[in-house]
């Protein structure tokens, strides 16, 4: 593993029953790198995630993470019961030695400061996420993965979001891992866009908005500064058992094809 | 004192109250009810066994649950049933074992009565020793997987992800359980260990606004379970099992009545105890 590098996947399967849910994945998350991993429902990617976290042991390949790696982790949902009793600056702590003055502080970047002594099952959608933000900041982590955390955020939220984990990236000099639904629009700032169909479909960098007029005019200007357009570039497809199919070729294929 | 079987009894009780606070307020947390249930029934195959094979009762019964917890663990990987009815299928399993293997042996003349509802009143020195040094022992386990066990609780991937190593504290936190089960399985007998469990860490749910403080206030309402419990016993002559789950019962609906406030009161006041002990 090279100096820089926080985790790296090395061909990795998971199986479940006799059904592979992702298979031969392999990438890296460097310091200071954002990874964004995207793909349909059930293409493999929360899986991927909790791979590269430890969550779930691969049942081939290898995952390394470096020792001693601090991982802060926005799960998809989190449902907290209504019999928990728990504030948003014990939750904060949960995990880690921090300090009052550091979850003050986490949560004025987020803009939820006012949630400090709040209990944690009445805030609503949005205070909730913020809080998991905040949660991640204050642990000073050196990787953050963050499954779909645009979910039922709206467009300029999204937008404030992105720059949010962009400023993140550049204090903390953290990798960051994010996992997102939409195919088509991912942060600029990403430095390695995967794609994910159960394998690796494609991965690259994100191709900037600017390239793309129509997709502009579509959206407007104001989502230039956080988003990028991704343009794909599938060298097969999949036919209706989700096999591959090799489109320069059109023929069937057993392998996995990156470009 | 010791001498007076009620004091015993009163010790013995306090004791068990003060181990089930906080353990019932994970019990509740993290749905084990059912769970906790199915232990206690496997309690009386472990009574059953005890008398068979000639050992430690206590000892006997916590192997049995252990090893019933272990097994419902293996289960849950192995087969497609659901929870609840892996569950209800131990459950009464074991409780039907417990039964028939005691109905073996003709030789033995067995209260099942004071097994199902328990025998406060017929404790012993050596059963106040056990409580104390096993329920320190728990305690003390309780409180250093304390970390691990409530981040599991909020959520295991989270956990897993930050490093907590929850799978660790799960299996020590069933087998406290099985322990404690082990251990108060006198006072209130096999059917109703698990009421002496959740009901006081319901109590406290509905007055509490931090997991300490829950787990303090818990304590405090089982220890008034039982000492309420034991005297109304001796007053009106019933079972002092089932009176001690009564009063549990007595003191979960007066927090849902205004008295509440007044409670509220006692509650800051443990906040900030428990503020301060953290």
């Amino acid at each position: 593993m090279l100096d820089g590098t926080l985790v790296e996947l090395q061909n990795v399967g998971v199986k479940r029953e006799s059904r592979w849910l992702v298979r031969g994945v392999s990438f890296t998350v460097d310091k200071g790198e954002i990874v964004t991993l995207i793909g349909p429902n059930g293409s493999g990617k929360s899986t991927t995630a909790k791979l590269l976290l430890g969550v779930l042991d691969a049942n081939e390949g290898t995952v390394n993470r470096r020792k001693d790696l601090v991982v802060s982790y926005l799960p998809q949902s989190l449902s907290i019961d209504w019999t928990l009793p728990i504030r948003v600056d014990h939750f904060m702590k949960m995990t880690g030695k921090v300090s009052d003055d550091e979850v003050r502080s986490a949560l004025d970047s987020t803009g939820a400061e006012h949630l400090f002594k709040e209990e944690l099952r009445v805030l609503s959608g949005g205070e909730f996420q913020r809080v998991m933000i905040a949660r991640a900041i204050s642990r000073k982590p050196d990787l953050i993965v963050l499954d779909e955390p645009v979910q039922g955020v709206d467009f300029s939220g999204l937008v404030e979001l992105y720059q949010l984990i962009e400023s993140l990236r550049d204090e903390l000099n953290c990798g960051i891992v994010l996992i997102s639904h939409d195919l088509h629009i991912v942060m600029a700032a990403s430095d390695n866009v995967i794609c994910l169909n159960g394998h690796v479909c494609c991965s690259g960098t994100p191709k900037s908005v600017s390239e793309s007029e129509e997709y502009l005019a579509l959206f407007g200007r104001q989502v230039e500064p956080g988003l990028a357009l991704y343009k794909h570039k599938h060298d097969h497809t999949h036919d209706t058992d989700g096999a591959l199919i090799d489109i320069r070729e059109n023929s069937r294929i057993t392998s996995n094809i990156d470009q | 004192m010791f001498d007076d079987f009620f004091y015993r009894a009163l010790l013995v009780g306090v004791g068990v109250a003060i181990i089930a606070g906080p353990l019932g307020c994970f019990v509740i947390w993290r749905r084990l009810s059912y769970f906790g249930d199915t232990l206690s029934h496997a309690a009386l195959l472990g009574v059953a066994l005890a008398f068979l094979v000639e050992i430690n009762f206590t000892l006997s019964v916590f192997i049995v649950s252990a090893l019933v917890a272990l097994f419902l663990i293996y289960l849950r990987a192995k087969t497609s049933l659901p929870s609840d009815a892996l569950l209800g299928l131990l459950a009464h399993s074991v409780l039907a074992l417990g039964i028939v293997v005691l109905g073996f042996m003709t030789w033995v003349r067995i209260d099942l009565l004071s097994l199902l509802f328990g025998d406060i009143l017929a404790v012993s020195m050596y059963d106040i020793w056990l409580v104390f040094l096993g329920g320190s022992l728990v305690l003390v386990i309780l409180v250093t997987i304390w970390r691990p066990l409530f981040a599991d609780t909020v959520s295991h991937d989270l956990a897993t992800a930050e490093g907590m190593n929850p799978q660790r504290a799960r299996v020590i936190f069933t087998l406290l359980l099985a322990l404690v089960i082990s251990i108060s399985i006198k006072v209130v007998g096999v059917l109703l260990i698990t009421g002496l469990l959740i009901i006081p860490a319901a109590t406290a749910r509905n007055v509490s606004s931090g997991p300490v403080q829950m787990a303090i206030i818990s304590t405090v309402v089982g220890v008034i379970a039982v000492v309420c419990g034991l005297f109304s016993s001796l007053q009106w002559d019933t079972s002092s099992g089932p009176t001690i789950i009564a009063a549990a019962l007595v003191l979960f609906v007066l927090t849902l009545l205004p008295l509440r406030r007044a409670i509220t009161l006692v509650a800051d006041y443990s906040a900030k105890l428990a503020n301060r002990g953290s």
